[in-house]
């Protein structure tokens, strides 16, 4: 990976370029090479004038050994792979080199030119690659480098002109024009690198807040992308972005939570979300059956366990996923570490699959199957209804899932597109009927619908449940 | 001398009152992990060994881990006190939990003995009065132990006999685990003597009868011997006639017999006891009656002389009237005889009146084989290793054996039907067993997955957990998925200069095996494969106008529905124009193959990963040569470095080309199908790989829309012309852009002197690699450390997955029931669940 930093003053200018490779502190007339931890850097002048004097910063990154050994973990899997875009892309393996190799520069006092040092100067930076991962990269560029007073040129760079219908790659090349200070541009570099690509190729320790208050020193704490730029060089660990601001103790700013993450949706009305009238409508359907002891299938994180043990009404709770990171979620959302005995003798989890019959989960008043079914492919759906109606039989089953009636009255969602991208299907009022029914029938048992969430006339109420009783014989 | 007989698995309780001299007693009779001493447990729990206050803890621990001894087969003694009623019930009741028979073995000492020895312990002494109250209780004790269900009580009552005592294990009656057979095992017979004559001749035994004409004994002559699984007597022509025949056969070794319910009814009435006389008892009474002088007598001793049932050949066959869970087998117990004698029933009643009975077999995952009779059904049907043998031969139907270990069903047809049936006879698979019934048990927890005749594939919890959510909500239905691939370790690193991988490696492999034939395949660009045809969907349980299924390695439906249909028509056309339904007998065909182009699965991977590294690579290695080769005109010498970044430019190029080959359009869709799996009644991997690829030509030849050949090279290993040609072969296959090539056994599976020999080894051609080991690999720099690579688990874990796949396959063609397929094919993905160097 490969940055430039040319110095070229205006013609009418008393400025020398070459002052450049004194600021730099690097000699003009050879090559010179750095042995790093990230790889070899070499400083070297393609062009060196009065008039123009360019720097080159290139660093060869040993993307084997990166990937062997096992200091470079990163924190996003990128190093699993020795496929990666490491060795191209300027990212935190540039700012390590910049950090080495250009020390001396990135402060404002030079012994021998001590007043171009800390003045402002017609510089272009060259960066040939740079990624913007993450939302809002194509504006990113300019958001982060305008406010400092520099002119973005920025080029994508296209994935593949032999397919020109992929488009552009998320990289692009760029070239920044402006007058800056010198120690600052190459400290800009330091930070800005990293937080556009986004992802760093070592832990983020305690220091590095640190390290973001020094080298923002100047121009981060009124850059009005402080917030995002804080959370993406910290690799988003939230207690350091709160040091950082208290470091540069400037309580007046918004709080730095991450930017990044949308608001929290809000329909503009006092009205209570649908998970919450679903678990709810739950709740009281378990209650009508007199279900004591209650299985929740496809139990997710928690959502309705937690109600679940709240209720003192429920004296046995058995909550089961097939996804045991789901199951650790649900763990921790119940603080099932730190639960009473008496609670924790009322709460089990369990990984299990509802497609597959499980005696474990039998001996219980109900199942709750909420909004599991979709989830399940069509053609499976004759294992579920297996495993749990013929299988572990219980008194009363809840099942709900979408009513797809209702979903032309959600405006963002496109015609005949479903709610979740892991739907395999939504079903109409008339298709969970004749599917209730089919079950009911095969399996003796009763079946009654409610609506769950507020009725249109026509449409139906956004959720559907059933409540299957075991009828007596 | 004392000879205490005790058996040699179960508990034995010692009582007798502090210093009657139980320790003792126990090291110098029992193994130091057999005794389980209350001072002991006092010890663990309380850190001493005489403190009561700790009693209730120490009885707690004990009872548990003589539970766990109990449960694991092995003998257990409890040196405790035990003078006390209640402490005994304790106990009594944790080998009843665990079906175990308990002893007891008083030493019965003086209270005076028991005090002088208890001095000697000086700071352990217990108070003399506490010794006066044990030895009261004891002395109660003897009065009433005889009633609290022991299999012996042995009482020791002076010095001498306690110091004389000789301890002498027996086995227990129902163990005949040394008896290796072979052995003829007939089901219920219900008097129908005609039939068991003919059976038995059928059998090839040779009959022995009385001055009076009547049957009263039959010998093979190579020693096979008969198993009677019961209810010999009732309802049938002559049942006086079948108890002395058989009676006979067991008095002169030549049959064993185990006891049916019918029986222990009769039992009872010829005790008197009061018997309703129903199900044709009245009848037998009536026989018996007729029959000379003694020989009730003789029926009720040899009915009360017969084991609940019988564990044979290593513990691999057990016999039982109405058969037996795994957890009874070799147990001996109230609820074991019972379970043996009338099999588990709900409590629930059917429309006929009958009692409901829970069909165990179906739960039923024993390493033994269980025959058993007591329900008649239609036919015999092996189901998880158990059958059972009752085919209602009074009833109309027929008298059945089976022989063993051959596993040969013999039948005679009634020659009557002497009795109407309660209900009609119903094949014993059930009507309502589900064949999609597939449960948690046989895909969670530590499985041990036997590959017949290839070994076991252990599959830890972690793994069969990693696989559940894959397979549950990502996969395909299971009764369609009967096979997953398994994982192709690469060649050894090759010590070729300039290589990573090369055929040598390959070639010296299987030569180190032992083996010299084997053929190069070429490897497709494409993914991975697996390919069901079906003609009748009803055999995979599937719905009207299903063809089967196309689905990757990790058991994902390959295309979307439509286009799936598509594909699977062509592919049904190709195969019935190449004649193979017929060839192979079949109705159904699983096909082994890759899907080409990659990009059909892997578009997004192509363009997120390969062509995201491949722009940033040109665009950073063109810019570093343009600035270092202006440098070099401004007469800086850059000569370190330009050559290396311009070589990475091109290396660069070359990576973008390698994955270029692998985009292709969805329209260009082809299978190169290299492998047949399975058919109805047979899976092929015995086949060699000719007969494999000479059918691959025909489906190509057949379909050519769809189906393309596998270029491929048999190499005799011997011959260095012929290596050296395959060689060559590899690198004008690889040069023109081709993946690589797999090498194989020419015989297909095989076993050699050190075991099984890996299936394939791949060897990706050199430009290929820059996909998996970055565009900059074959520096010399680089290559010397991707050398360092170890191959031996990637092996490990393809033979596995391997023997896991084929089993798969003929448990498939072999149409056993749908769990023990999916146990295998869950295995497989469970295997792959466990991270592994992806690059190999």
């Amino acid at each position: 990976m490969l940055i430039t930093i040319t110095l070229e003053p205006e013609s009418d200018s008393q400025l020398d370029a070459t002052a450049l490779s004194h600021l730099l502190r690097k000699r003009p007339e050879k090559l010179q090479t750095f042995e790093l931890s990230v790889g070899k850097a070499h400083v070297f002048y393609p062009e060196y004038s009065p008039q123009r004097t360019t720097a080159a910063l290139l660093l060869e990154v040993d993307s084997i050994g990166l990937v062997r050994s096992k200091r470079f973990r990163g924190d996003n899997g990128v190093l699993d792979y020795y496929i990666n875009d490491r060795p191209y892309t300027a990212s935190s393996l540039m700012t390590v080199a910049l950090g080495n190799v250009m020390r001396s520069a990135m402060t404002p006092v030079s012994e021998t030119y001590p007043e171009l040092a800390d003045a402002p100067l017609p510089l272009r930076l060259e960066i040939p690659v740079v990624s913007t991962r993450g939302r809002g990269g194509d504006n990113l560029v300019r958001r982060l480098f305008e406010p400092l007073g520099w002119n973005v040129e920025q080029h994508p760079i296209a994935l593949d002109e032999a397919y020109p219908k992929w488009g552009d790659s998320r990289y692009s090349s760029l070239t920044l024009t402006g007058n800056v200070r010198l120690h600052q541009a190459l400290r800009q570099l330091y930070v800005l690198l990293p937080v556009l690509d986004d992802s760093k190729h070592y832990w983020v320790s305690d220091d590095e807040a640190e390290k973001l208050v020094r080298q923002g020193d100047g121009w981060l704490p009124e850059h009005p992308e402080r917030a995002l730029i804080s959370s993406r060089y910290l690799a988003h660990q939230k207690e350091l972005v709160q040091t950082v601001d208290t470091l540069i103790d400037d309580s007046t700013l918004a709080s730095v939570a991450n930017t990044e993450q949308p608001p929290e949706l809000d329909h503009g009305n006092a009205q209570t979300p649908l998970r919450i009238l679903r678990a709810e409508a739950v709740i009281k359907a378990l209650k009508d059956c007199g279900a004591h002891t209650v299985v929740d299938v496809g139990c997710g994180p928690g959502a309705l366990l937690r109600r679940l043990l709240k209720d003192g009404f429920f004296t046995k709770i058995l909550g089961t996923d097939v996804s045991a990171r789901s199951l650790e979620q649900a763990a921790k959302a119940l603080f099932l570490d730190e639960l009473a005995d008496a609670d924790k003798q009322r709460i089990k989890l369990l990984h299990s699959s509802a497609v597959y019959r499980d005696d474990r989960i039998a001996g219980h008043d109900a199942v709750v199957l909420m909004e599991v079914i979709e989830h399940i492919d069509p053609e499976r759906l004759g294992a579920l209804e297996d495993s749990i109606f013929a299988g572990t039989k219980p008194r009363n089953v809840i099942v709900t899932t979408p009513n797809s009636e209702y979903n032309r009255l959600y405006p963002d969602l496109a015609h005949g597109t479903m709610r979740h991208d892991d739907h395999r299907f939504e079903w109409t009022r008339p298709q969970f009927s004749t599917w209730a029914e089919n079950v009911a029938t095969d399996h003796s048992y009763t079946v009654e619908y409610r609506p769950v969430g507020e009725e249109h006339p026509t449409a139906g109420s956004p959720t559907q449940m059933a409540i299957f009783r075991k009828a007596t014989a | 001398m004392s000879q205490i007989r005790i058996p040699e698995a179960g508990l034995v309780l010692l009582v007798g009152v502090s210093g009657s001299g139980k320790s003792t007693f126990a090291a110098k009779h029992f193994g130091q992990y057999e005794v389980l001493s209350s001072d002991t447990f006092r010890g663990l729990v309380g850190n001493d060994p005489n403190d009561q206050t700790v009693t209730a803890a120490a009885f707690e621990a004990l009872n548990f881990v003589a539970s766990k001894r109990l449960e694991a087969g092995l003998l257990t003694v409890v040196d405790a006190t035990n003078v006390q009623q209640s402490a005994r019930e304790n106990l009594i009741e944790v080998a009843r939990s665990q079906d175990s028979l308990v002893s007891a073995i008083v030493l019965d000492v003086s209270a005076r003995t028991a005090k002088d020895r208890n001095e000697l312990r000086g700071e352990r002494a217990v108070a003399p009065a506490v010794i006066d109250r044990q030895h009261k209780q004891l002395k109660k004790s003897l009065r009433s132990m005889r009633k609290e269900g022991y299999a012996r009580v042995q009482i020791l009552s002076t010095e001498e006999e306690i110091e004389n005592a000789v301890i002498e294990r027996h086995k227990l009656l129902n163990d005949f685990r040394e008896d290796h057979g072979p052995f003829d095992v007939i089901g219920d017979v219900h008097g129908c003597l005609d039939e068991l004559l003919l059976l038995l001749d059928s059998l090839g035994y040779q009959l022995t009868y009385d001055e009076q004409g009547r049957a009263i004994d039959a010998e093979h002559p190579e020693g096979r011997r008969v198993i009677f699984v019961g209810d010999l007597v009732d309802r049938g022509q002559d049942s006086a006639g079948v108890l002395r025949l058989a009676m006979g056969m067991v008095g002169n070794g030549h049959a064993l017999c185990v006891p049916g319910n019918h029986e222990a009814k009769m039992v009872r009435a010829l005790r008197g006891h009061n018997v309703v006389l129903n199900h044709g008892l009245d009848k037998t009474m009536e026989e018996l009656k007729n029959q000379e002088e003694g020989f009730a007598r003789k029926v009720l001793d040899f009915c009360d002389s017969l084991v609940s049932h019988l564990v044979l050949d290593d513990g691999k066959l057990v016999v039982a009237h109405a058969g037996l869970i795994e957890k009874y087998h070799g147990r001996a117990s109230k609820r074991v005889r019972a379970f043996a004698l009338y099999g588990q029933v709900t409590g629930e009643v059917d429309e006929f009146g009958l009692p409901v009975r829970q069909m165990w077999a179906n739960e039923y995952r024993g390493e033994a084989m269980v025959l058993y009779g007591h329900m008649a059904f239609r036919d015999v049907e092996w189901i998880n290793n158990t059958a059972c043998l009752d085919t209602g031969c009074v009833f109309g139907g027929a008298l059945s054996a089976m022989r063993y270990p051959e596993r040969e069903l013999v039948q005679i047809p009634a020659k009557e039907k002497y009795c109407e049936p309660s209900r009609p006879l119903e094949s014993p698979l059930g009507p309502e067993r589900e064949p999609g019934v597939l449960s948690m048990e046989d895909v969670s927890g530590t499985l041990w997955l036997k590959a017949k005749g290839m070994g076991t594939v252990k599959i830890n919890e972690a793994q069969a957990a990693g696989a559940l959510e894959t397979m549950s909500r990502f996969a395909i239905d299971p009764r369609w998925l009967r096979y997953l691939p398994p994982t192709m370790s690469p060649s050894e690193s090759s010590t070729v200069p300039g290589y990573l991988e090369h055929p040598q490696e390959a070639f010296e492999y299987y030569k180190r095996q032992g083996i010299t034939e084997v053929v190069c395949e070429e490897k497709h660009m494409g993914s991975r494969a697996a390919m069901l045809l079906a003609r009748d969907p009803k055999r995979f349980d599937a719905p009207e106008g299903w063809l089967g299924t196309l689905h990757t390695r990790t058991g994902r439906q390959f295309l979307e529905t439509e286009h799936e249909r598509v594909v699977l028509q062509q592919a049904h056309d190709a195969v019935e124009k190449a004649g193979l339904w017929d060839e192979l007998n079949t109705d159904w065909l699983m096909l082994d193959g890759e899907l080409m182009p990659w990009s059909l699965k892997a578009e997004s991977l192509i363009q997120d990963t390969y062509a995201s590294v491949a722009a940033s690579a040109i665009a950073a290695t063109d810019a570093s040569v343009v600035v270092l080769e202006r440098a070099a005109s401004s007469g800086i010498d850059v000569s370190a470095l330009l050559p290396r970044t311009k070589s990475q430019q091109s290396s660069t190029r070359a990576f973008r080309e390698s994955y270029r080959r692998y985009v292709g359009s969805p329209d260009e869709l082809r299978f190169a199908a290299f492998q047949v799996l399975a058919a109805e009644g047979a899976s092929f991997e015995t086949k060699d790989h000719g007969w494999h690829l000479a059918i691959s030509d025909r489906l190509a030849a057949a379909g050519p829309e769809l189906f393309s050949n596998t270029r491929n090279l048999r190499v005799d290993l011997s011959q260095d012309s012929d290596v050296e040609a395959a060689i060559q072969w590899w690198e004008d296959l690889t040069a023109a852009g081709s993946e690589g090539m797999v090498v194989k056994p020419w015989v297909n599976l095989t076993k050699a002197k050190r075991g099984w020999v890996q299936p394939g080894i791949k060897v990706r051609g050199k430009e290929y690699l820059r996909l998996i080991y970055g565009p900059d690999y074959l520096e010399e720099i680089n290559l010397e450390r991707l050398r360092q690579r170890a191959t031996d688990r990637k092996r490990n874990r393809a033979l596995q997955e391997y023997f896991l796949g084929i089993e798969a396959l003929r448990l498939t063609a072999a149409g056993e029931p749908l769990w023990k397929v999916h146990q295998m094919v869950f295995g497989v993905l469970a295997l792959e669940s466990e991270p592994l160097d992806p690059r190999l």
